[in-house]
């Protein structure tokens, strides 16, 4: 007779056979008889957040920065609606996190019980698959298999509702299956042709660039080396979208920045131009492509993807090659290296004019701004904190907004997973908790939110749990006292009417750093920028750094809507070059 | 063109629709159709007619025929979205004009009046294997297997001959021949 667990145990089984350390969770009625199994299983550390939402942002912050899952743990009704945020977010940028949430008695369902809500049928819509278990001699096999959905495949969340009596209930514990297949969803189906078809554009484009995306970082760090070895092999240049920079060096020359509504000069106008795009592991989002029907019209377009329902969902393409990224690209750089006998830099020739054109684009600096010695600029602060952190392996989150542009612009990163912010959905208070996530699962390292001062309050009761674990993450507000992008587009578009964007009663942060007991710095003049920053770097703590900046700063370059990618507006100083002066002549 | 004042791109130049039917082979388990039926909700999708039912107890396997109405490139959508989903085993999709596919529908009328108004209903029905299901002094149930636009028909013809109450299903559809949707 085997041994009989409780559903609770199981979950915990679960969990150590999943090889799962942390989970991020808040304790409610239902799902305490988990709470209190949590004791018996110490190689499980719980983190508790301040409000489910953090829990779920955490959690995502955690896995993009470590490649795990991101485990979640919340009770019915309130626990579960306040996690939804974070689940979409996590669907919108195919983010693996299980999140595991307590239910009423499964005799209680439907009856509008205390803390009951229909938490499946919620979160249908934003997860990639969910469960209600009504029945304990399911839980260990729904477990493992929301382990692999999640994590498998275009990766994204799921959500396991285990009822409180189920909890309670008890039965055997089943192992997981090996690799058993999941309806044959698992994408790796590319050929050999699809790849000598590839080689075959790579060979005749006279204008090609290479635009990558968060699917190289999902399909984890040997994606990034391929796609290194791929950019060196053909001497394309390479653009990235917002979620997959990292994945190729942002200091690289042949790197061209980011693309889309806030890139680069070169970037964008290099996608309207170019005759081959190579799009690996991006989805052709609409603050990528601008107008549709312009969108690089005269290019042949290829669409590398894990998600087959990608492929031609926006824009059609002429090759699609369904493949998880590290094999499709590893596939390629060992064919173009057999086809050219070791000179493998020999097609460089071919693009010699296009890269004399792209210098040209570059030549316009397009993220210059007017630097001042008086107010400090966003864009001059975020370019001291990459100049000031950069000799160390930093990992950097930022909430939504102008901010959000401005470390995408200015923050140069090296290395994939580095970068966690929120795109797709575009959720305020992001920054914040996904920093908590991932100082959890790098306990040593460097951890910055850069974050605007609306965004922050979302979700800043999380710095109680920065502060109860001792994580040293450094909040870094670039404070405008403007919902920034907001006020952007009212002033670009709404004939500067700022309706209700200018936050009046701003709490003082230094005092709020007081409060949750961690260190407050406030800089609000441009000599004093960087020994600050310093001190924010050197202190070992949790901090809150108020960096007051230009309030009437907006980011450019910028693709405004229903414009293609060659009509961009440029910065104010652009036109008249001669504008930029003193410090800010080096910086840019 | 006026100047836009948002954030998102403006429409451009709509395909023409078709209408397209769809075979859904899923896990008969609690939830499934709100998932399928919420995919197609959820992202803006037509659905005209709906028919789902068990196919197979032992594998436990339910068949959900879709109609819908889209441009190639919805309906290309649709079909991927559909197969991404969890409990669903195979997906196929056809033009309603496919020869090679039957594509039935069911519908009961009840008629009340007259012997010689229910013969005439009969009558109006030939073409469609009219069944007698029920049948009083003064009423009959009858049940007809027809296309959607002929059902449509009927609907309207049999009105005056004392048609009160019409029920009917959604589409199901099978293929000519020995072949099997693929």
């Amino acid at each position: 007779m085997p041994k009989l667990f409780t559903g609770a145990e199981i979950v915990f089984k679960c969990l150590e056979d999943q090889k799962v350390e942390h989970i991020f969770g808040y304790p409610g009625g239902a799902v305490l008889p988990i709470y209190d199994e949590l004791k018996n299983h110490p190689s499980i550390k719980h983190i508790l957040v301040r409000h489910e939402q953090g829990a779920g942002h955490a959690a995502e912050g955690y896995a993009r920065s470590s490649g795990k899952p991101g485990v979640v743990l919340v009770t019915s009704g309130p626990g579960a609606t306040n996690v939804v945020t974070a689940l979409t977010d996590a669907y919108m940028d195919s983010v693996p996190l299980v999140c595991i949430s307590g239910q009423v008695p499964t005799h209680l369902i439907g009856t509008d019980a205390f803390q009951e809500c229909d938490t499946t049928g919620i979160t249908r819509p934003c997860t990639k698959h969910n469960w209600l278990v009504k029945d304990i001699n399911d839980l260990s096999k729904v477990m493992h298999e929301a382990f692999r959905v999640a994590t498998t495949g275009r990766p994204g969340p799921v959500l396991i509702d285990i009822p409180k009596d189920v909890q309670f209930a008890k039965t055997k514990y089943k192992k997981p299956n090996k690799e058993k297949k999941l309806n044959g969803k698992i994408h790796n189906k590319f050929s050999q042709d699809q790849i000598d078809e590839l080689l075959k554009l790579l060979s005749k484009a006279k204008k090609p660039i290479i635009y990558s995306g968060g699917g190289v970082i999902n399909s984890g760090p040997k994606a990034s080396q391929a796609l290194r070895e791929f950019v060196d092999l053909t001497g394309f240049p390479i653009t990235s979208t917002l979620q997959g920079l990292g994945a190729y060096p942002g200091d690289d020359n042949q790197f061209l920045g980011m693309l889309g509504m806030h890139g680069t000069y070169e970037a964008n106008n290099a996608m309207h131009d170019c005759d081959l795009l190579i799009n690996i592991g991006a989805r052709f989002d609409d603050r990528i492509t601008g107008k549709i029907d312009e969108f690089s019209p005269n290019s042949k377009k290829v669409h590398i993807d894990i998600d087959p329902s990608s492929i031609n969902k926006i824009i059609k393409v002429d090759l699609a090659i369904v493949g998880d990224v590290t094999s499709v690209i590893s596939k390629i750089n060992k064919s173009i290296s057999k086809s050219k006998n070791g000179h493998s830099k020999s097609n460089k020739s071919n693009i010699a004019k296009w890269w004399e054109q792209i210098e040209k684009w570059r030549e316009k600096n397009s993220l210059n701004f007017v630097n001042s010695d008086e107010s400090i600029k966003p864009q001059h602060a975020v370019q001291r904190l990459y100049e000031l952190t950069k000799s160390k392996d930093t990992y950097v989150t930022t909430e939504v907004g102008q901010h959000q542009m401005w470390a995408a612009q200015h923050y140069k990163f090296n290395k994939p997973n580095r970068w966690m912010t929120s795109g797709g959905l575009g959720t305020m208070g992001y920054g914040l908790p996904a920093a908590v996530g991932v100082q959890i699962a790098h306990p040593e390292k460097l951890v910055i939110d850069i974050a605007g001062e609306a965004s922050v309050l979302m979700t800043m009761q999380e710095m109680s749990t920065a502060v109860q674990y001792n994580l040293p993450i450094k909040i870094f507000i670039l404070n405008n006292q403007y919902m920034g992008m907001v006020r952007q587009w009212q002033e670009l578009l709404h004939e500067k009417n700022y309706s209700e964007s200018y936050s009046e009663a701003l709490p003082d942060f230094m005092k709020m750093a007081e409060a949750y007991g961690c260190k407050g710095i406030k800089a609000d003049n441009p000599s004093d920028l960087d020994y600050k920053i310093q001190e924010m770097i050197d202190y070992d703590g949790p901090v809150i750094f108020d960096c007051h900046v230009d309030p009437n700063e907006n980011c450019f370059p910028m693709i405004p809507s229903g414009k293609p990618h060659n009509q961009m507006i440029l910065g104010p100083n652009d036109q008249e070059d001669n504008k930029i002066k003193g410090k800010g002549k080096a910086l840019v | 063109m006026p100047k836009s004042k948002s954030a998102y791109s403006i429409p451009t130049k709509k395909q023409k629709s078709e209408t397209y039917i769809f075979v859904v082979w899923v896990d008969n388990e609690a939830g499934v159709l709100a998932r399928v039926v919420g995919l197609f909700s959820g992202r803006g999708y037509n659905i005209e007619s709906l028919a789902v039912a068990e196919v197979d107890a032992i594998k436990n396997i339910s068949r959900i025929t879709i109609v819908t109405t889209g441009t190639p490139q919805v309906i290309d959508q649709i079909k991927l979205q559909l197969t991404k989903l969890v409990p669903v085993h195979k997906v196929a999709e056809f033009k309603r004009e496919d020869k090679d596919v039957i594509f039935k529908e069911m519908a009961l009328f009840k008629v009340v009046g007259k012997k010689n108004k229910i013969d005439k209903c009969l009558k109006a029905c030939k073409k469609f294997n009219p069944v007698i299901l029920d049948e009083t002094k003064t009423s009959a149930v009858i049940q007809i297997t027809a296309l959607r636009r002929e059902i449509d028909k009927m609907n309207k013809k049999l009105k005056p001959l004392g048609l009160i109450s019409t029920s009917r299903t959604g589409a199901v559809a099978m293929t000519r021949g020995a072949k099997i949707f693929n």
